[in-house]
């Protein structure tokens, strides 16, 4: 099955030091990846390199079969939806904020009605009036979450997006979000730090740390591997060279 | 004291007389500082957005400059001004010496380093990645800079209400270039310091009311349009 993101051979550096170094790493349709690894592993930037937003310093981004260049990458840009930690709300109402993704990929027509679906969807719809700056943390990811959906992406990429929000809220969201990314079929990236996200969404998890892919098997198998404890502290994960099943990486 | 209250009649006294002299003069004052903000304004704000966001060989010696112009002396550009514009200047051959042509050049010259150091800075406060959350939305170049200039659109109105500000209070540079001709080239501040020169304080004393209502109407109207756009 031809992958729907896929780089090889990327380098991105920042000034001498390598941020990423990845051979290859694939993005399947409706599979949910969560990546995973310490500080400063190279998630983020594996993320908005996926998205098209951070051009490598070598090496080929693609999506399906196509190559993504400087050419083309705004097209590409418009098939994918990304979520951030913050919600990052314009200064503007709720409704205009869920809505602007759709107008700026040229949907007019029936974008309020769609935006209205997914507010009502994350249970933010009678905020739509409001100015989304006035919103609480978890109103305002909410919102983030319904205007990436609303834009019904190819891949859904999503940087630790609840990891702003307080634990009550986090728990009730994820479970929202997983019924929302189960029905829908939506393929998703997920960064993560947190292993009940990585529970409950991911399909497929893969390790990183200083900005390689260290392992990848499913969440149960990583879980139980001895050095994710170590993992989710920020510690090394140098120590793992061999997938779970025990092929080399 | 008593100069004061009648400076402020007096103000009320020409205004309400209509007296020709100071309408034109604050007609022109109205003229050259609002030109001179609009011409800063359509070059400052892309170059501040601009400063902002793109990285290029060169940037921080060009955001120095623009940051140092802040601070620029109307007197000393004002000297600049008049020797490119001076007969014998590299510009003379256009004839705008001592016209109010030139002293929408200077003020422009003045004004334009605020209005794009205050929009440089009021796009740098935005959080980088909602840079990148607009970029991911689908917005092409045009769309995504007409999205960050909305979102710095009240610090954009700060730096005009700034701009405005000091280009509307300076005299150094309308004297040296405007030459304070009368019935053309004359302004606010250089009729002021006309009549102090000349020891008539209640008619500086008028003018400057006259150059405060105006400063405080102009600012006064961007206020409310910068804060009714705050409650949207």
């Amino acid at each position: 099955m031809t992958p729907l993101l896929a780089v090889k051979d990327i380098v991105v550096r920042r000034g001498r030091r390598f941020c990423l170094k990845i051979d290859e790493f694939c993005v399947r349709p409706q599979e949910v990846v969560a990546l995973i690894g310490p500080n400063g592993a190279g998630k983020s930037t594996l993320l908005t390199t996926l998205a098209c937003l951070t051009p490598p310093d070598s090496g080929t981004v693609f999506f399906g079969s196509e190559k993504v260049t400087k050419k083309n990458a705004l097209t590409v840009r418009r098939k994918l939806a990304v979520v951030f930690q913050e919600p990052l709300l314009l200064d503007n109402t709720v409704l205009e904020n869920t809505v602007l993704g759709l107008r700026l990929r040229g949907q007019k027509q029936g974008a309020e009605d769609k935006a209205r679906i997914w507010l009502k969807r994350f249970g933010v719809d009678h905020l739509a009036g409001q100015n989304a700056l006035t919103l609480s943390g978890g109103e305002a990811q909410r919102v983030s979450l319904a205007r990436a959906f609303a834009l019904e992406p190819k891949v859904l990429l999503l940087d630790e997006p609840f990891a702003s929000i307080d634990v009550i809220s986090r728990t009730a969201l994820i479970d929202e979000f997983k019924s929302v990314l189960e029905s829908t079929g939506t393929t998703a990236v997920l960064v993560t730090h947190d292993f009940y996200e990585v529970q409950a969404l991911a399909s497929r998890t893969v390790v990183l740390d200083q900005g390689t892919i260290q392992a990848e098997g499913t969440p149960a198998e990583i879980a139980v591997h001895k050095t994710w404890g170590g993992l989710s502290k920020g510690v090394s994960a140098t120590t793992i060279t061999n997938r779970v099943d025990g092929s080399r990486l | 004291m008593d100069f004061i209250g009648q400076g402020f009649i007096k103000a009320l006294q020409l205004l309400l007389s209509g007296d020709k002299e100071v309408y034109s003069i604050a007609l022109l004052t109205i003229k050259v500082s609002g030109t001179a903000t609009l011409i800063s304004l359509i070059l400052g704000v892309p170059m501040g957005l601009y400063f902002a966001v793109a990285r290029f060989r060169g940037r921080e010696f060009m955001v120095g400059a623009v940051n140092a112009g802040m601070g620029l002396p109307p007197t000393v550009v004002g000297l600049w001004v008049a020797l490119f514009f001076w007969r014998r200047g590299p510009l003379g051959f256009l004839g705008l010496m001592y016209t109010p042509a030139a002293m929408v050049i200077a003020q422009t010259i003045i004004a334009l380093p605020l209005v794009a150091g205050l929009t440089m800075s009021a796009v740098q406060q935005l959080s980088p990645k909602l840079r990148l959350q607009i970029l991911a939305l689908g917005a092409s170049p045009l769309q995504f800079w007409w999205l960050i200039l909305h979102e710095v659109r009240l610090g954009v109105l700060a730096a005009v209400m700034a701009g405005f500000g000091r280009v509307i209070a300076e005299v150094g540079a309308s004297m040296a270039v405007g030459g304070n001709v009368r019935w053309y080239s004359r302004v606010l501040t250089t009729s002021i310091v006309l009549e102090v020169n000349k020891g008539n304080f209640s008619l500086a004393l008028a003018l400057s009311f006259i150059l405060l209502f105006i400063s405080y109407g102009v600012t006064y109207w961007l206020t409310v349009l910068q804060q009714r756009r705050r409650q949207v």
